[in-house]
């Protein structure tokens, strides 16, 4: 039974697999903790949600749980990032940045004051 | 048929070779917000490879474990921002 | 008058989005099923409504979804075309980055389409939001291309932006 929604569903989890790939090496790769954010945790959030879809393809009786996946996973994981993200520069961990721009900077020094 | 077979080994393959990517940073992570993000990663991947062997073995009930999965995986993220902030 | 029946729309509104996430997730029409969402949800929404939103069934004005679907279709583009530039950068031997913080102010007033906004510049990789102050967006940026602030914003923020208004500040 091969039919044009397979041949899609096999694009979409190979390309899937691949983001999820670059995701990990991108964790693996960046200099620090910010950009292992940005590179990480988005690139395998895309792949995530194109291999899911890609199971829809392949399992159509699957897909209205699937979607309801892809949309949690595309709702909470800018969430979770921006959680981490802001949490770490509260707990003093500054930016790796070649041109020393900064501008959250202000925003915890004029903080540190008013205490 | 047998394209199929490939097809599943090979995704499964680049899935795997992700995760022990994701886990020599988890290991080597300088810092704990380091080794929270590898493990962000690491849980999106479970997820995916969950659905993914759903799709393999036939079976439904895999996805509402890998949904499960992602929910919990959410809350543990968020729990330990809170705490980083502060906030616990 | 006007307020009571448009917390009536907003208690309606959470209660149907709640019920059609349960049928969609139990996916059984077994009366045991029917009734229990029926109720559950109902409570949930009841208690959670001034929470759950602002818009209530306004959001289904035919102007609106046009626009959400023009949002929709502008914020898939560009996530696919970002996570391309951030696939290209991981793979360079050389990794290009060139990171920083940088703020521009944003031009809406409700909180929603901040919201909206900035989990749509976190969702395309290459920005972040770190922090959202009044109506200051501070972002991490992985690649910086431009200093000044008008700059920043027309780089991260002024294709979303655009269309937000229209669907949120009119």
């Amino acid at each position: 039974m091969e039919t044009i929604f397979t041949y899609l569903g096999y694009f979409f989890v190979a390309l899937g697999a691949i983001f999820l790939f670059l995701g990990a090496l991108g964790i693996y790769r960046m200099p620090d903790l910010y950009t292992r954010v940005q590179a990480g945790t988005k690139a395998s959030t895309l792949g995530a949600m194109s291999l899911i879809l890609g199971v829809a393809f392949l399992e159509p009786d699957w897909w209205i749980k699937l979607l309801i996946m892809i949309l949690f996973i595309a709702f909470s994981n800018p969430l979770s990032s921006h959680a981490i993200a802001r949490g770490s520069y509260k707990h003093n961990l500054k930016p790796f940045s070649k041109e020393q721009v900064d501008a959250y900077e202000e925003v915890e020094e004029s903080k540190e004051e008013q205490k | 048929m047998l394209f199929e077979d490939y097809f599943n080994l090979v995704i499964m393959a680049i899935i795997s070779l992700a995760f022990l990517l994701g886990m020599v940073r988890f290991i080597k992570g300088p810092t704990a917000s380091d080794r929270v993000v590898a493990l962000d990663t690491i849980s999106t991947l479970a997820i995916a490879a969950m659905v993914y062997m759903a799709h393999i073995y036939g079976r439904f009930i895999y996805v509402d474990v890998s949904l499960v999965y992602a929910v919990l995986g959410f809350i543990g993220v968020l729990a330990f921002a809170r705490y980083l902030e502060g906030g616990i | 008058m006007k307020k009571k029946t448009q917390k009536w729309g907003r208690f309606l509104y959470t209660w149907l989005i709640l019920m059609i996430v349960w049928y969609a997730y139990t996916v059984s029409l077994a009366p045991a099923e029917l009734i229990t969402g029926f109720v559950v949800t109902g409570l949930i929404a009841a208690f959670n409504f001034a929470s759950f939103t602002h818009y209530g069934f306004s959001l289904f004005h035919p102007r609106r979804i046009y626009y959400i679907f023009q949002f929709s279709i502008v914020f898939l583009v560009a996530l696919v075309k970002s996570n391309i530039q951030v696939a290209k950068i991981v793979l360079h031997p050389k990794l290009p980055v060139n990171p920083g913080i940088v703020k521009f102010k944003s031009s809406l007033k409700s909180d929603f389409a901040k919201m909206v906004l900035a989990n749509t510049i976190t969702l395309t990789p290459g920005t972040l939001t770190v922090d959202l102050i009044d109506d200051e967006f501070y972002i991490h940026w992985l690649n910086m291309t431009s200093h000044d602030e008008a700059g920043i914003y027309q780089d991260i923020a002024a294709d979303f932006e655009k269309i937000l208004i229209k669907i949120f500040d009119k």
